[in-house]
């Protein structure tokens, strides 16, 4: 349980200091331009490499194959939430999405 | 969600909750919980959350050009409630209206509101986690919140590849160790989009 507990302080400070990093620099400092740039595709690059091996792995192994429901479901996902761009209606679409496939299947 | 996967991964709903009110990152506690019940090591427990947050930074850079003639004591505050779904609501409302008179209002009205929502629902997942059955498949819900925030993003050329090169690259190095992957995954997401930038121009 210590180590529990050490992770997340350590988690917290880390995240703490991401957040506040680049506000609280006073309004004179200006950020280098490649920088800023690099900065726009950090969110849509991290979260995609965090949803991606749940959807494409399957007991460690790449598994590009249409009887992948976890795949076709995370598909479903996608375009709802292109289309809809609400969180509540994408997670809800996916889930039936699975389940639906995993039935068919 | 989060609330449930943490409790499943072997701590009380008050040690959950704990964790919640001093990370307050869901994805980055999910990815933690895997590692606590693979009993990986602390420091990349810590690491991992490094590289999944490292999106705060690209917020907070851009809080800044809104919220940025604060004093300090207003400022950390705010930035530790600084999170995905505010932080979309309140650009899109700055973009909308650049010279509100009211953009700090706006901030602590939608931060409050999710931070408290969100550590209530971490409360109640944690608490319901264990009478929840297993066939439901709920795990899935993780994976598909990330879907929600990140699909209404890739908006332009360049921002799908980064995306695509990212995923393709976490994939295919899925048999590195230490999750360096997801290092991997985000160096080659932003210079893919910058490539992409610089040949459109």
């Amino acid at each position: 349980m210590t180590s529990f507990w050490l992770a997340v302080l350590g988690m917290g400070v880390v995240t703490f200091a991401l957040r506040a990093s680049l506000w609280v620099l006073p309004e004179r400092v200006r950020l280098p331009e490649w920088f800023r740039r690099s900065l726009r595709y950090v969110p849509a690059a991290v979260l995609t490499a965090i949803y991606a091996p749940e959807l494409l792995l399957r007991q460690g192994a790449i598994a590009i194959a249409p009887d992948n429901e976890k795949l076709l479901a995370g598909l479903v996902a996608c375009a709802v939430a292109w289309h809809f761009r609400l969180t509540f209606v994408t997670i809800a679409a996916g889930l039936v999405s699975l389940h639906l496939f995993a039935w068919l299947l | 969600m989060t609330g449930v996967a943490v409790a499943a991964g072997g701590v009380g709903p008050l040690e959950a909750l704990a964790m919640s009110v001093i990370v307050f990152a869901g994805a980055s506690m999910l990815a933690a919980m895997q590692l606590f019940a693979a009993d990986a090591p602390v420091a990349l427990m810590i690491l991992t959350a490094l590289f999944i947050n490292l999106r705060f930074m690209m917020y907070s850079a851009s809080l800044r050009q809104h919220l940025g003639g604060l004093p300090l004591r207003w400022k950390l505050p705010l930035a530790y409630m600084l999170a995905d779904n505010p932080y979309a609501l309140c650009i899109a409302r700055y973009t909308d209206h650049p010279d509100d008179a009211h953009k700090l209002e706006f901030y602590i009205g939608v931060s409050l509101t999710v931070w408290l929502v969100w550590q209530l629902a971490v409360l109640a997942g944690a608490l319901a986690g264990a009478g929840l059955p297993a066939s439901w498949r709920l795990e899935f819900a993780a994976p598909l919140a990330f879907i929600a925030i990140s699909v209404p993003l890739l908006r332009d050329r360049a921002m799908v590849l980064a995306a695509l090169a990212a995923g393709a690259t976490v994939v295919l190095a899925h048999g590195l160790p230490l999750r360096l992957g997801l290092a991997l995954a985000a160096v080659a997401g932003i210079a893919t989009g910058l490539l992409a930038e610089k040949r459109k121009t």
